[in-house]
């Protein structure tokens, strides 16, 4: 069965589909990785090397894959959601078992001269198996219990793999971001409740399954002062760089926080950090407004979509990139414990920028195919 | 397809709804973002501001170099070196260990420098940095430069150490320095002190003139890194270097003195004694010298324990500044000052005779001369050239205790001169009061007798028969030992100032007649025949000689073990006892003798008979201070601004 030729629009053609990409959001998305780009120019105390440079080459190539991704149309994802889903759990398992011990946790596999980390995929992965399966049920199946578990099964399989690794950050992530998509999906209010209960009397247990280091982390959000000079160093010395910046901020390439190396990890899940020591509030809010269009085009991409499948990925994404920036931003000034999650584009780190672009191609293809007639296949 | 719209339809209407919700929590969530970064920048931007200071910026003192030591002419006796320190900086011992390992591996610490470099550095604030090693030599500093990437947190300084070029003989006048210790800090609140690198006088002039020689410290403001390294200097006051000093030694006749001090004891089983040589007129300290010396600069370097074990189990003392803290029974040399108290009492004048027979008997006990056969009668200036031990018994018999006290507390004996030298012993004149504190016995006539000839409880120091011999050589003033000459700041020029040609100091109210009696009766001490010194005229070996170096002294020999009955009727001779003891020998003079300015005292350990041992000593160092004479002359002067 087909629908494509029952009451369709007339065939859009290349030239449109290019014109439905969203080139505001292309430049809001290269403003952020320029800001990126400058940051790290900064970190690395004034040089393009080792971070600068290569952070904005790998932004163009990312881009083209976004572009690419944005401009094939959504029942190919559709079909390849569950192979993509299948591929990054097994390419967890394959981290799990051998891979490289680095900053105490397994996270990245070794392929060639690339460094892969699974768990940047299995964010993406997510979303598009979650997408296809609710793309599936009507609104009565979704409100069921039934209906429910096995999504839930898809959600926890990854995290309980993530978490094994460790990585707090990404078993986070996947899980507030498969929350939401459950959520809007139309799962039952009731249903979440109970999960928030269940979830409550997992923490003793969770709490076994944790490493020192975490549960260092966690005690020390709690009580910054129980430890001011071990775990609790970093959010110190990172809330002291924020708050120094003031207003304005101390200028470009006059941040002595992060040039002094007292900020851990300054190019990677510091990088706001050292931005905002720099620019002061003024550079943060501007960088957070920047972020924040991202997500209001991400809704309205969403909310314009005229298939299920694609109202899913848009806000599974939109989703993502929130709990990328607010997790990241809310742990450097001490909202939350310190866990491993980098802020999206800004960041020094391959993997992640590919899987950020790669979902907001996804995310810009629900657009420039909004009108798709998607099959329901089961 | 209709059924699968309107399907759509419906959860479309609720995906919007939800999602609306959604962007509404996620809105709430970037508030709350917006709120934290105005409470953090806006609220408490101050705070945290200044905490990025404390972070950045480390405001570091620094050690100003020590002023230097010279002698009178100019002469360098202490002086600095520079010095390649290790020095390892780390917050509150954050990572110390591993670097510390590290460290043992190039420069062998051992476990003891270890767990002193850990406890320092968990005691230190603010990455203020600590000793690791002093003294590196180049392939170290190499070593340690090699392998900086290995290390954070070291860092070679270039520090100065003191050097002593004469440093066995200048040991004991200029001392050494060494770390600070807490009495060191007690009533100072420099905060210089708390350097690591800071040294601090332990002894001798480097102690006494400690504040002078130590200047003001220096600060640089740096910019420092999360691992305690100096990326950049942001300010800089230069410290206020400490004065450069003039002793009024002179090194040439120090070092006569120390020579003749050991020639004389060639033959002796230890060389031990001390020799005090002082202008009457200035109490300047031309020399003092104690036998034997040691190497201060291995302080300077850093002692080790079995070198440091060597020195203090040496019999012969030579930590020990004897011309300060010896404390010897001064013998006859004292009967000077018993001749003086006797005459100013009024208990004998020049013509009362005091007759002879070889002893004196007081109840039971005899108290014999020491020239067996007697002398006669003799006067006061009599008394004194032939050293007549019953003259001085009857004579401090017809003082009196308390007057003998009284006239030798104008000469110095038993209290701390002015001299400043750490370590100075009071020696001990002792009375009817002291004797009762201490043995809860009264005064008897025979510890007067004893008294009499500088006997019994009687103790003094060399330097205080130098002091009695100054003050009775210069007419009766209260002259002080000096040891400091002069001193400026670092660019100032430093220079001894004009020579002093009269006393200044107070006078003691003692008569000129009586004082002219006693320098009658050491004149012939030496100058005449019968003199106990007579062989140390100057001309009595046909060696004719300029007058005006004719000079005055005193013999004395020290009992240090009374001598038996039963030892007397053997005739056991000195040489026949053991080292310690035998008689300590002691000479005191002054000259010229018509017109007094150098006054030297001599006492050699052990030496046996003053007039044999010590007299020679004395009497070639007063004639080399004569012919030098220091006082009188500046032309000597050697300028040392290069230093």
């Amino acid at each position: 069965m087909t629908s494509l030729s029952l009451g369709a629009p007339a065939a859009v053609g290349f030239g449109e589909r290019l014109w439905r990409i969203n080139w505001g959001l292309v430049l809001v998305l290269t403003l952020i990785a320029g800001i990126g780009s400058v940051a790290l120019y900064s970190a690395a105390g004034g040089h393009f090397e080792p971070w600068a440079a290569k952070h904005a080459i790998r932004y163009g190539v990312a881009l083209g894959l976004m572009l690419v991704v944005a401009l094939v149309h959504p029942k190919v994802w559709l079909s390849l959601a569950w192979p993509l889903y299948i591929a990054s759990l097994l390419l967890l398992v394959a981290v799990d078992v051998a891979g490289k011990i680095g900053m105490g946790a397994q996270r990245w596999l070794v392929v060639g001269p690339l460094q892969i980390q699974p768990s940047e995929i299995t964010k993406v992965a997510v979303i598009l198996v979650l997408a296809r399966y609710y793309h599936g049920l009507s609104r009565e199946q979704a409100g069921r219990l039934l209906y429910t578990l096995p999504p839930l099964l898809m959600i926890l399989a990854p995290v309980g793999l993530v978490m094994v690794q460790p990585d707090l950050g990404t078993a986070m992530m996947v899980m507030l971001g498969g929350a939401a998509l459950l959520f809007v999906a139309g799962v039952r209010l009731w249903m979440f409740l109970g999960a928030a209960v269940c979830a409550v009397g997992c923490l003793p247990i969770a709490w076994t399954f944790m490493h020192e280091y975490q549960r260092k982390r966690v005690l020390t959000f709690l009580d910054p002062d129980r430890d001011p000079l071990g775990a609790g160093y970093h959010i110190t010395q990172s809330k002291i760089a924020i708050g120094s910046g003031g207003l304005f901020g101390k200028g470009f390439l006059h941040g002595t926080q992060s040039s002094l190396n007292f900020l851990p990890e300054k190019q990677t899940d510091f990088i706001f950090t050292t931005f905002v020591e720099e620019w002061g509030m003024i550079g943060a809010c501007v960088l957070l407004a920047l972020f924040a269009l991202v997500l209001v085009w991400g809704f309205s991409i969403a909310l314009r979509s005229q298939h299920h499948f694609g109202r899913l990925v848009a806000l599974g994404v939109t989703a993502m990139m929130f709990l990328y920036v607010f997790i990241n931003t809310a742990m450097v000034m001490g909202l939350l414990p310190v866990v491993g999650v980098p802020l999206p584009l800004v960041s020094n780190g391959g993997t992640a920028m590919v899987s950020v672009m790669f979902a907001c191609g996804l995310l810009v293809g629900v657009n420039v195919y909004r009108d798709a007639q998607l099959p329901l296949a089961r | 397809m209709i059924r699968f719209r309107k399907g759509d339809g419906e959860r479309a209407g609720l995906f919007t709804r939800r999602a609306l919700l959604l962007g509404g929590a996620q809105l709430t969530l970037m508030s709350a973002l917006a709120g934290r970064l105005y409470q953090l920048q806006i609220l408490e931007s101050q705070r945290f501001t200044t905490l990025a200071e404390e972070n950045r910026v480390n405001i570091r003192l620094l050690a100003p170099p020590r002023g230097l030591i010279f002698d009178r002419t100019g002469q360098p006796l202490a002086i600095n070196r520079n010095n390649f320190r290790a020095m390892l900086a780390s917050d509150r011992g954050r990572g110390a260990e591993v670097v510390i390992e590290r460290l043992d591996q190039i420069l062998n610490l051992g476990e003891a420098d270890r767990t002193r470099l850990l406890r320092e550095l968990r005691r230190s604030r603010g990455f203020q940095p600590t000793v690791v090693r002093e003294n590196l030599g180049w392939d170290e500093v190499s070593r340690i430069e090699f392998n900086a990437p290995d290390l954070p947190g070291v860092f070679i300084d270039i520090g100065q150490t003191r050097d002593y070029p004469d440093g066995d003989l200048m040991s004991h006048i200029v001392g050494y320095t060494g770390r600070v210790s807490d009495e060191d800090l007690a009533g100072r609140d420099d905060p210089l002190l708390q350097l690591p690198t800071m040294r601090f006088g332990k002894k001798g002039v480097e102690r006494s003139l400690e504040d002078e020689l130590r200047g003001r410290a220096g600060a640089v403001q740096v910019e420092v890194n999360a691992v305690g390294r100096i990326v950049r200097e942001l300010d800089r006051t230069e410290g206020q270097p400490g004065d450069n000093v003039l002793l009024t030694v002179d090194l040439d006749l120090q070092r006569f003195a120390a020579e003749r001090l050991q020639a004389q004891q060639a033959n002796s089983e230890h060389k031990s004694g001390a020799v005090v040589v002082m202008d009457v007129v200035t109490g300047d300290i031309l020399a003092m010298v104690s036998e034997p010396g040691f190497d201060p600069n291995v302080f300077a370097r850093g002692i080790s324990q079995t070198e440091w074990k060597e020195l203090l189990d040496d019999p012969a003392h030579p930590l020990n500044n004897k011309a300060i803290s010896g404390v010897y029974p001064p013998g006859s040399t004292y009967k000077i000052a018993v001749a003086l108290a006797a005459l100013e009492s009024g208990a004998i004048d020049g013509g009362t005779i005091l007759s002879c027979p070889g002893f004196i008997e007081l109840g039971k006990i005899k108290f014999h001369c020491w020239w067996k056969g007697g002398h006669g009668g003799l006067n006061v200036v009599g008394g004194i050239s032939n050293s007549c031990d019953c003259f001085f018994y009857q004579a401090a018999q017809r003082t009196g205790v308390d007057k003998i006290d009284e006239m030798a507390a104008k000469l110095g004996f038993g209290q701390v001169s002015a001299l400043g030298l750490p370590g100075e012993a009071a020696g001990n004149q002792p009375s009817r009061s002291w004797k009762l504190d201490k043995y809860n016995v009264p005064w008897q006539q025979g510890d007067t007798f004893n008294l009499g000839i500088g006997q019994g409880y009687m103790t003094a120091t060399p330097l205080q028969l130098a002091i009695m011999t100054s003050r009775i050589a210069n007419g009766g003033y209260d002259v002080q030992p000096n040891l400091l000459l002069a001193k400026a700041a670092p660019r100032e020029e430093l220079a001894p100032p004009m020579p002093k040609l009269k006393a200044t100091a107070t006078s003691l109210r003692i008569d000129p007649r009586h004082l002219a009696l006693v320098h009658e009766g050491m004149n012939l001490v030496v100058n005449s025949p019968s003199g106990t010194a007579a062989q140390l005229r100057l001309d009595a070996e046909n060696k004719p000689i300029d007058p005006a170096f004719h000079f005055a002294g005193k013999t004395g020999t020290a009992q240090v073990k009374r001598i038996t009955e039963r030892e007397r009727a053997m005739g056991i001779t000195q040489e026949q006892l053991p080292w310690h003891l035998r008689h300590h020998a002691l000479f005191v003079c002054f000259g010229p003798v018509d017109n007094p300015r150098y006054a030297c005292a001599v006492v050699v350990e052990h030496g046996m008979a003053g007039g044999a041992t010590a007299g020679p000593i004395g009497r070639d160092v007063l004639l080399e201070t004569m012919k030098r004479d220091p006082s009188r002359r500046v032309d000597r002067f050697r300028k040392t601004a290069s230093l």
